[in-house]
């Protein structure tokens, strides 16, 4: 896991950008994709209803929020395993707001600012002491949801003001949650933010080798603490979706999320060694998440064996290219 | 004297035998030899667990799915009792062992021929043991009065004064020291951690090495499986759901670095401890078991920032040995 990437090897000449485009990982997970959206749509007659396909997508957006956040901070080199307690803990805190009588805009702001302070805990206990970040968020995947469980026991608040129930529930056009839209212009940010701006390029490159950074003059530690803080707002903004969706809050809201948001981003491409991946993948990997267990969801598959396919895809996908790489090398095992 | 405090169990021993003694001044019964059995015994399945993912971290890899494997071993032996009450205990425990080294090896084969992380292998295999639990039991639930008294009663049987469950813990603390500290793949465990390239070129197959850890860590998962079951007599599909983070947890407070290469057996030992104390103290000296969670996770963070610190200190005493020599 903390092994250094294997050396690349560098050809003399770049690939034609059309073949390059065909051979590349997203254009598997694009095939894949269009596979299980053509076999759910053979499965079962329901599938191809508007409604039901927008239903579909609230069942990766809220996740695949934390995970565009979640790529960039894996592309860097470190993890967040505490973005679900994140959401516990903002979510707990929006209760309590409740409680007090607190409006909507004092909601979301609490909501926000929450998930960024717990972010920016993360980032500095990593960046500033020096820890490796699997461990230091495991610790605080314990702590931010033992807070939430401190405060609310096995109580529930309840009582969130309509205005406030339109970020789960509410709809922007037609059949076009609002959710929806926000993992859209996220995604379309994020992806600008990686692929084109410098910040991306050094977000890569301190994946690739930290230490050739520092001596290229790259802030590695900033902008480390810079992609924890990231997470933190991610998981603060799926907090508020989350419990506006639910128009509930309890200490084990979002239980599991963290697993799946990183199976998100390494499906998308993302290697969990850091240096490689690109927004894109991990859009793809949100929707074919969705569909499968939608899809699944839909032919009364409990959740549990779902996730039984969820496993296996991982596995597959990642396990595919190397098999078919010795295959062709004729060296296999 | 000075090289006796350098040793990371000794403070955590000196930090357990404080808060044993703060857990006294609330709750005088706590200390007592008597109370104390029974909080080694309830830990016994934390510590087992935690030496079989102490071996994996060694090797800079980490095991996720030892939960769902414990999850799926317990519900196939505890199916298998409900449905032979007849088969001898030994027997379902060769068994379970036998379940979780499969698991377990399908993990290792995955890290060791297609060199996929161990933390993509293991989370995907996480989902995949516990969805199977759900397929082989059909969601059903196997109850206490459909298991054989024998299996339940096994671990309980009092044998020179401990529980055979207490016992067990103490055989594979056993085993798992002499392996560690007196045979050739305990020291390539440590190699391997400490520096992999070096270890190649020490002749130590990595590879294999990680599969055999990947088995250690799964045979542990399947034993536990059966002393889970048997210890909180029902199998369902939500048993130790979440509980791969406790045993992480258990080996990072013991001093187990997951950078690989540095940890022991005493401090995977001392770390399942010193949860098991503040979960069984929590009730006794009225506090919340909401609490529960944000302590292990505040003494999470503790452990790993002196861990840190502990290791720079080796680092500097390393560059002055080589100094003076």
């Amino acid at each position: 896991m903390t092994d250094a990437p294997a050396p690349r090897h560098i050809p003399d000449r770049l690939d034609k950008p059309l073949s390059s485009a065909i051979f590349s990982w997203e254009a598997l997970l694009v095939v894949i994709a269009v596979a299980i959206f053509v076999i759910n749509s053979f499965a079962s007659p329901y599938f191809l209803d508007p409604w039901s396909l927008s239903d579909l997508t609230f069942n990766f957006t809220e996740k695949g929020l934390i995970a565009l956040a979640m790529a960039l901070l894996i592309i860097s080199g470190e993890i967040d395993l505490s973005v679900a307690a994140i959401v516990a803990l903002a979510s707990t805190m929006m209760g309590m707001a409740v409680q007090a009588g607190a409006g909507t805009p004092v909601l979301v702001a609490i909501g926000i600012v929450v998930g960024l302070a717990c972010g920016a805990f993360n980032g500095l206990l990593v960046t500033r002491l020096g820890l490796p970040s699997i461990v230091v968020t495991i610790g605080t995947m314990s702590l931010f949801r033992g807070i939430a469980f401190i405060i609310l026991g096995d109580q529930a608040y309840k009582g969130y003001p309509e205005s406030f129930a339109f970020f789960g529930q509410g709809y922007v056009w037609w059949v076009f949650s609002f959710e929806l839209a926000l993992f859209l212009v996220a995604a379309l940010i994020y992806w600008f933010v990686l692929h084109r701006t410098s910040f991306g390029r050094r977000v890569f490159a301190i994946g690739y080798n930290p230490v050739a950074c520092q001596f290229s003059g790259v802030r590695v530690a900033r902008i480390k603490f810079i992609l924890f803080c990231l997470t933190g707002l991610m998981s603060g903004i799926a907090s508020v979706l989350i419990t506006s969706r639910l128009g509930s809050t309890r200490p084990s809201i979002a239980q599991g999320y963290e697993l799946e948001a990183i199976t998100m981003v390494v499906l998308g491409g993302v290697s969990i060694l850091g240096g490689a991946g690109s927004i894109l993948g991990v859009v793809l990997a949100a929707f074919i998440m969705g569909l499968v267990t939608f899809g699944l969801g839909l032919l009364n598959v409990p959740g549990i064996v779902m996730s039984i396919f969820i496993g296996l895809l991982l596995i597959i996908v990642i396990a595919l290219p190397i098999v078919w790489r010795r295959l062709r090398e004729g060296r296999f095992a | 004297m000075k090289g006796f405090l350098k040793y990371r169990e000794i403070w955590l021993l000196a930090g357990i035998v404080v808060l044993i003694g703060l857990i006294s001044t609330r709750f005088p019964g706590f200390a007592d030899p008597a109370n104390l059995r029974q909080v080694f015994n309830d830990t016994s399945i934390l510590m087992i667990l935690a030496l079989g993912q102490m071996v994996v971290i060694l090797t800079r890899s980490i095991d996720l799915s030892m939960a769902s494997n414990l999850c799926f071993t317990g519900m196939v032996v505890a199916m298998l009792n409900a449905a032979h009450p007849a088969i001898p205990i030994p027997v379902l425990i060769v068994i379970a062992l036998a379940v979780g080294l499969v698991l377990g090896a399908i993990n290792g084969f995955l890290v060791w021929r297609l060199n996929i992380p161990s933390i993509v292998v293991t989370l995907g295999t996480l989902t995949i043991y516990r969805g199977a639990t759900f397929v082989v039991s059909g969601g059903a639930w196997v109850n206490a009065d459909q298991m054989s008294p024998a299996f339940i009663n096994f671990q309980r049987t009092a044998f020179l004064g401990l529980p055979v469950l207490s016992w067990i813990a103490i055989i594979v603390i056993a085993l798992f020291f002499l392996v560690m500290t007196r045979t050739a793949i305990g020291r390539s465990i440590y190699a391997i951690g400490v520096n992999p390239t070096a270890s190649v070129y020490a002749g130590i197959d990595v590879g294999r090495t990680r599969f055999i850890v990947f088995c250690i860590s799964g045979m542990i998962g399947g034993l536990a499986g059966y002393l889970w079951i048997s210890r909180y007599v029902i199998a369902s599909v939500e048993v130790a759901n979440g509980y791969e983070l406790n045993i992480i947890a258990a080996c990072v407070i013991g001093g187990i670095s997951i950078a690989g290469g540095i940890g022991s057996v005493g401090g995977a030992v001392l770390g399942a401890l010193f949860l098991g104390i503040i979960s069984n103290a929590l009730p006794v000296i009225n506090i919340s078991p909401f609490w529960q969670m944000a302590i292990s996770g505040s003494a999470i963070i503790l452990a790993v920032v002196l861990n840190a610190r502990g290791e720079r200190r080796q680092g500097r005493i390393i560059l002055r040995k080589a100094e003076a020599a």
